[in-house]
């Protein structure tokens, strides 16, 4: 379907509702990468195959992660007339059950995690009930998402679409408002009133550093030089943030919309992409949107019949943690190897090929059309003074409620871990958060009043970085986390500066010692002072930010570190050097779990007797702990 | 699969004669052999107009390419941060020891399986998780590892 002028958008627009929401009863499953890794895939084929073998006269259709990833696979229905039920774990067993119901046109109750009563559509001029009149016998009962503890503080904004659409489907994102901003923006803006919304609202960078976005956008338009580039960094590299992802895989329109925004305001006709190749259904995703949005003209030449004209490429990353950088992204999409340079000349002014080019974070360049669409003092509202809006983490590590979350700026850490984590699992404690991926920092629970956002973080000492929230608790040593964090930077260090390269080396040298229980007092100012070498002298971001997970667990648990080197202690007890398995006797009923599990043979025993461990052979792998279900193997 | 001239012609007519595709270029040639033979990277080089230095430049420093041919099955397993405090760390011992790596990452003998970390999949709900081949596998314990190797032996 061409869509060249407003009135094919709304022709476009009645077509894709009534696919959404059509008259008749309606499947939907959950197939983002967290889905599928969960076996969202063989529920849908097994669905399908059903409504097929029947004849049915619904729809079986795949949408993106609404971000409750720990209950995955998510499943969903909606009979007409009837409130949007959501069905959690489902596997293919629990499948059939809901569909011999849904066949026979009543609503499951097996498995029922919770209900929408009204899809908000905020981009689409007001809410959408899905009933009338009152609810009756268990879904009266059921839960609306807005009162589960993970929702209740949750405002979707980036994520408006994920989870309601089939990302796959143009019409759909239409549907709910989708490429209206841009014609608004189009017909009804100049670049500079596009530039002075987003400047107003607030907006600041979502990959990391938190840069407001129109100041960028106003110093790109500014640039000489000819052509301009747009550029959308879906490079996620942090370990523990997966909100790029997601978004991609379950609202990609989004993306594309902001970006032939910024190119408007701008003056771009040329973009890029560059997205992380281990995302393989996030390239195949953005793969098929911009197929769509070109064979619709919502991109290439005159778009909208408006005369302005901008298309796409998609870059494929090569797997290194530094092309996340601007100007190593920026080498890596003109084929060098990705080490960053100095920024003494801003990329805004000679960025890929020397052009000017604007570079923006997925998660940005999806706020975008909400802000066109709704206006800057709309925007305003959710947020922080210094932060505006709502931001995406991926809540993930030693926390029950797993997931991605967006909340408004300002959330406290605690509020996010206890209300939507529902806290640390298995009754353990709570320890510390790392935020920011590897150049952000752990922050402990002393500091967990304080608000989410990108001044009050980094004045702790982390950033707010991708988004990535890592719970840690009780069994967590942070001597470890440091050395994992280092490890990490190491491996993925350009080489090209002597701080960043030689510098995290010498430092994991140092931390080693400390887990083997070696070392002094001496180095741990030895290692501090070379932090901050290396946070002064490197060239780019990375180098910058490395020291980051070692300063702020040597600011807030300095203890730690000096039960290692003084008493030869891991109080978490994780380091192996410093640890020793035994098995307690009188725990032990002797159920040779354990025996048949170690690798070495270092653990003897028969059936119902005590086994013993002998500590000579044992390489502390860990194995036997894990398997025993009586607690009787102790750590120490 | 050997290097043919017909194998590399198929990859290198979708791309005109310029520097900037040369990732792409060699990404493909990655996935088509498994790894990056000396011949296809000279083929490469030349019909884009690169120095073969360059290629090389390009070959060792992102992670996607392999100078080595790998084995049938690749095994990565994630060691990013929430995956590393549930335990990812001994997982991959596990696997390294049932596979007889010694190196940090490696592949097998019998060219049967490759080992190797990768830092995050983006699958943190079910952490700690490994993708072999196409497939994922979550909230792994040692015992699910050596499950997991049996079951692809068998395949």
């Amino acid at each position: 379907m061409q869509i060249t002028s407003i009135d094919d958008l709304q022709k476009a627009k009645g077509v894709g509702l009534a696919q959404l929401y059509p008259d008749k009863p309606k499947i939907l499953v959950g197939m983002a990468t967290c889905g599928l890794a969960a076996g969202a895939q063989k529920v849908y084929d097994f669905l399908s195959k059903k409504a097929q073998d029947a004849h049915w006269g619904g729809v079986v259709e795949k949408t993106g992660c609404i971000g409750f990833c720990y209950k995955e696979p998510l499943v969903d229905a909606i009979l007409p007339g009837q409130p949007r039920v959501t069905y959690e774990q489902v596997t293919p067993e629990i499948a059939g059950a809901l569909w011999e119901e849904l066949a026979a046109g009543k609503i499951p109750e097996k498995q029922v995690m919770a209900r929408i009563d009204v899809d908000d559509m905020i981009l689409n001029g007001g809410p959408r009930k899905f009933y009338k009149g009152k609810l009756k016998g268990f879904l009266a009962k059921t839960p609306r998402y807005e009162d589960l503890d993970f929702f209740k503080l949750q405002r979707h904004i980036a994520m408006r679409n994920c989870g309601f659409i089939d990302p796959d489907n143009l019409l759909h994102y239409i549907a709910r408002g989708g490429y209206f901003a841009l014609y608004n923006a189009l017909t009804a803006m100049t670049p500079d009133e596009v530039i002075a919304a987003v400047t107003t609202a607030g907006l600041r960078g979502r990959g990391g550093g938190g840069f407001p976005t129109g100041v960028k956008w106003a110093s790109c338009r500014k640039a000489k030089g000819w052509p301009k580039y747009v550029l959308c960094n879906a490079d996620e590299g942090d370990p523990g943030a997966y909100m790029d992802r997601s978004l991609i895989e379950g609202d990609p329109h989004s993306i594309l919309e902001g970006m032939l925004i910024g190119a408007y305001a701008i003056g771009s006709s040329e973009g890029y992409i560059y997205v992380r190749a281990e995302y393989p259904l996030a390239v195949k995703t953005l793969q098929r949107a911009i197929f769509a949005a070109r064979e619709a003209g919502l991109l290439g030449q005159n778009i909208l019949g408006t005369g302005f004209s901008f298309d796409i490429k998609l870059n494929l990353g090569g797997g290194a943690f530094v092309c996340g950088e601007s100007t190593a992204l920026m080498a890596s999409i003109e084929g060098k190897p990705g080490e960053p340079r100095a920024k003494y000349v801003h990329t805004v002014d000679k960025g890929l090929w020397d052009r000017p080019s604007n570079l923006n974070n997925v998660e940005t360049w999806a706020n975008v059309p909400v802000i066109i669409a709704k206006g800057a003092d709309w925007y305003r509202d959710t947020g922080t003074e210094g932060s505006k809006g709502t931001k995406i983490f991926s809540l993930v590590g030693q926390v029950k409620n797993v997931g991605l979350v967006e909340v408004p700026m300002g959330v406290s850490i605690k509020d996010l871990v206890m209300e939507v984590g529902g806290g640390v699992p298995e009754n353990r404690e709570f320890k510390a958060i790392q935020i920011g991926g590897p150049s952000g920092g752990c922050i402990p629970k002393e500091h967990w009043g304080l608000p989410i956002d990108f001044d009050s973080l980094w004045d702790a000492g982390a950033i707010m970085g991708s988004g990535g929230m890592i719970v840690m608790d009780n069994s967590t040593c942070m001597v470890d986390v440091a050395k994992f964090f280092l490890d990490f930077l190491i491996d993925e260090s350009c080489g090209k500066c002597i701080p960043c390269r030689l510098g995290l080396k010498r430092m994991r040298e140092i931390l080693e010692e400390f887990s083997a229980g070696k070392g002094s007092l001496e180095d741990l100012e030895e290692l501090q002072s070379l932090s901050e070498a290396v946070k002064d002298g490197s060239l780019c971001a990375l180098g910058g930010s490395a020291p980051n997970p070692v300063l702020t667990t040597l600011r807030y648990f300095r203890d730690e570190y000096e039960a290692h080197i003084l008493q030869g202690k891991c109080p978490a007890a994780v380091c192996k050097d410093l640890i020793t398995y035994s098995i307690n006797p009188e725990l032990c009923n002797g159920c040779t779990a354990c025996v048949n599990e170690c690798p070495q043979g270092a653990i003897t025993g028969t059936k119902k007797e005590p086994h013993t461990l002998n500590a000579s052979l044992c390489i502390k792998c860990g194995a036997c702990f894990e398997v025993c279900k009586f607690g009787a193997v102790a750590v120490a | 699969m050997s290097v043919t001239f017909k194998a590399l012609e198929n990859i290198l007519e979708h791309y005109p004669p310029s520097s900037e595709h040369l990732i792409s270029a060699l990404q493909d040639v990655q996935a088509k052999f498994n790894y990056l033979p000396p011949e296809a990277m000279t083929a490469v080089c030349d019909h884009l107009g690169v120095p073969l230095s360059r290629g090389w430049a390009v070959a060792t420093f992102y992670k996607a390419f392999s100078l080595e041919p790998k084995g049938e099955h690749d095994v990565a397993v994630c060691l990013g941060t929430a995956c590393h405090v549930r335990g990812a760390a001994n997982v991959y011992e596990k696997f390294r020891r049932d596979l007889g790596i010694a190196g940090p990452e490696g592949t097998t003998r019998d060219l049967k399986f490759s080992l190797r970390q990768v830092r995050c999949l983006g699958c943190c709900s079910m952490a700690p998780v490994a993708q072999v081949d196409e497939e994922i596998h979550g909230n792994l314990s040692q015992r699910k590892a050596g499950h997991l190797l049996r079951m692809y032996r068998k395949r």
